[in-house]
């Protein structure tokens, strides 16, 4: 009896274990190293020759919401780039950084940068692996400088062991804290909106106002927006008013007069969660960009050849139901996924 | 034949019988380097008078064979040491950070409390006319003003007679693109080099040349000018920036051929007139212009600082860098 009761309960707890195991499944892996979406082209950025392991990647990606970034260690660089407004620093026109100081642009979002050719909205920067440094040294952002950083990593253990899975030693090292925040960065990839779906045929499938918008979309705003990332790369005046800061733009970089108030075309994926908008944030909602091409451009003395039309007329002129067919084609790019990763999130 | 075998330098002699008396080199003549071809020594050995005679004479001797530079024919298969001494002046005042007045020819006093500047790519012509490039990844040198240490621009050359150098003052276009790896050292962008600031993140530059000082004729409350000049042409040559990488090639063969021999150190002795980067084909007014960045004016400060070089005179057989 005794031993009967034994065995019994052996065998209730190897089925309990078994059980257990089956309830419990292991958490699925969600890093898959850098991936290709089927519809893009090849990546601007080497990860052939770089390629992110998993562990360089959380160390990216600890490094990317850490405020130790920072001089005062209050601002990370997931402050202004938060995974929920599409790595931008939603509802803000600027960003305010350390000590609560006020820059001049908007936020750009961390997303398909390893598709970029240039970064910021004056593309002073060509290589990933050098931008951090900029929002880094920026007084108005970080204030810090990357020397003083490793310094201060120096003093965390855990570090130490997150750089030695990363790279093989636990030296930090500026060449190895920059490649792990590209590390992060590269795998902020948004590829799945309802318009990839469509366009990779995985079973979606455009209504019919997302059909005429994207065809309006193709005559009207692909030749500086094409897919399928929705940017050429390119810098240009789309004729908007100065501010009284008169952010001269891609001026600033090169010095060509011919390249005053000539920004970095952004990306129209995402744009449901990173409002607002243009190089100073100055439109609240999609709404006020449509009313700027169609009304409101002005001739800056750079403006877009492509925005002066043959009437006279400058922009991009459109009808009442024309703008509606556009909005509902620009729904399908917004990527819940992408706003959703875990593997981003912080 | 006459070339020294023990620890005695070729170059040095002058130096040497400064140092040391005659008489101590005279016991020691198998160490010396020009004694050796003494010939009827012999004859004087009774005569002391003459002895004295022969100890100015060889006095003369050697001095006289020591400016004959009888030194071995270079050999290219031997590796010598060769540096650049870059010596900071303004006008005709030694550089003294922060106490020392300057005047330029706008007729401004100023002081200097920074100056710092990338040297690269060595190249160095010998009297065949043969050059010799240095290995690009060891030919690159920052100059700071507060560190007499980094004054020298130091490598490893063939042996050879160079009348010759050319460099670059700032950081050519190609490194300037070239992945992060491959640019430390003084070329770190994030700051690397000891936090000397010569690189602009938002701009992705270097900072070629920079001088920060006071001048009582900047209006401003702290008085301060900043010329601070880069621009490498750009990332993206459909759209290039301003240029401002200048070559500077430099005569040896007045103040002296560098004759660099392996075991030895040849130094190439520059003047460098920071004055020249206000004084030049411009004169550059420091109230006109108290800050000079990223702005087409850098380029007219670069194009007078490319004539601040001049070459003073080469040390050679130099053995060690206090010797210097």
């Amino acid at each position: 009896m005794n031993k009967m009761t034994v065995f019994i309960g052996l065998l209730l707890v190897v089925i309990a274990c078994k059980k257990a195991s089956e309830i419990l499944p292991e958490l699925p892996e969600l890093f898959k190293g850098f991936v290709q979406p089927a519809n893009f082209p090849a990546p601007v950025y080497n990860v052939t020759k770089n390629p992110i392991s998993k562990e360089q990647f959380e160390l990216g990606k600890k490094l990317f919401y850490d405020a130790r970034l920072s001089r005062n260690n209050t601002i990370s660089c997931g402050s202004c780039h938060i995974p929920a407004a599409g790595f931008t620093h939603h509802g803000h026109d600027v960003s305010h950084g350390i000590n609560d100081q006020l820059g001049t642009r908007n936020s750009m979002p961390i997303m398909n940068v390893a598709w970029n050719k240039a970064f910021f909205w004056d593309g002073g920067v060509a290589d990933l692996d050098l931008l951090a440094i900029v929002p880094i040294e920026n007084p108005v952002e970080m204030d810090e400088r990357v020397p003083n950083i490793l310094k201060k990593l120096e003093g965390d253990e855990q570090y130490h062991s997150m750089f030695e899975k990363a790279y093989g030693t636990s030296e930090i090292t500026s060449v190895r804290f920059l490649k792990a925040l590209s590390s992060f960065m590269l795998m902020a990839t948004s590829s799945n909106a309802k318009y990839d779906k469509v366009m990779r045929k995985e079973g979606a499938r455009f209504t019919q106002e997302e059909e005429q918008g994207y065809a309006l979309f193709r005559s009207k705003c692909a030749h500086c927006h094409p897919e399928p990332l929705f940017t050429d790369g390119t810098f240009r005046s789309n004729g908007l008013i100065p501010s009284a800061v008169n952010d001269l733009g891609r001026y600033d970089i090169t010095l060509n007069p011919l390249e005053k108030y000539k920004f970095k075309v952004p990306s129209l994926r995402n744009l449901k969660y990173t409002a607002p908008f243009m190089h100073d944030g100055r439109f609240l909602n999609l709404d006020g960009v449509l009313n700027h091409y169609s009304g409101e451009v002005i001739d800056n003395g750079t403006l877009d050849p492509l925005l002066k039309n043959s009437n006279g007329k400058l922009g991009i002129q459109f009808t009442v139901n024309e703008r509606k067919l556009l909005l509902s084609f620009l729904e399908t790019l917004n990527d819940e996924s992408f706003i959703q990763n875990k593997l981003l999130a912080e | 034949m006459l070339y020294p075998k023990g620890d005695v330098e070729w170059g040095k002699c002058n130096r040497d019988i400064s140092g040391l008396s005659i008489a101590s080199h005279f016991g020691q003549d198998d160490k010396f380097c020009h004694l050796g071809n003494l010939s009827d020594s012999q004859k004087y050995k009774q005569m002391k008078t003459i002895k004295h005679i022969l100890l100015i004479g060889v006095t003369i001797l050697v001095l006289v064979a020591c400016k004959k530079n009888e030194i071995p024919a270079p050999d290219n298969k031997n590796i010598g040491e060769l540096s650049i001494e870059f010596d900071n002046i303004v006008g005709n005042k030694t550089l003294q950070l922060n106490t020392a007045n300057y005047l330029n020819a706008s007729g401004e006093t100023f002081s200097l409390s920074l100056i710092q500047y990338y040297v690269s790519n060595l190249k160095f012509t010998n009297t065949q006319g043969a050059e010799y490039v240095v290995p690009q990844d060891s030919s690159y040198f920052l100059i700071l003003g507060d560190d007499r240490n980094s004054r020298f621009a130091k490598v490893n050359v063939p042996e050879g007679d160079y009348k010759s150098v050319t460099f670059t003052l700032g950081v050519d276009s190609i490194r300037s693109t070239m992945p992060v790896e491959q640019r430390q050292g003084v070329l770190d962008p994030t700051g690397g080099h000891d936090g000397a600031g010569m690189y602009w993140g938002w701009n992705s530059g270097y900072i070629f040349f920079k001088m920060e000082g006071t001048s009582p004729s900047v209006t401003s409350a702290d008085n301060k000018f900043r010329y601070h000049i880069g621009l490498y042409g750009g990332y993206d040559p459909t759209t290039p920036t301003l240029n401002n990488i200048k070559t500077v090639t430099l005569d040896l063969s007045k103040g002296g051929v560098a004759e660099v021999r392996k075991g030895y150190r040849s130094n190439i002795h520059l003047l460098v007139d920071l004055m020249k980067a206000f004084n030049g084909p411009t004169n550059i007014s420091i109230a006109e212009h108290p800050t000079v960045m990223v702005s087409d004016f850098g380029s007219v400060v670069a194009n007078n600082y490319q004539h601040m070089f001049s070459h003073d005179h080469t040390e050679n057989g130099v053995r060690n860098e206090n010797e210097l």
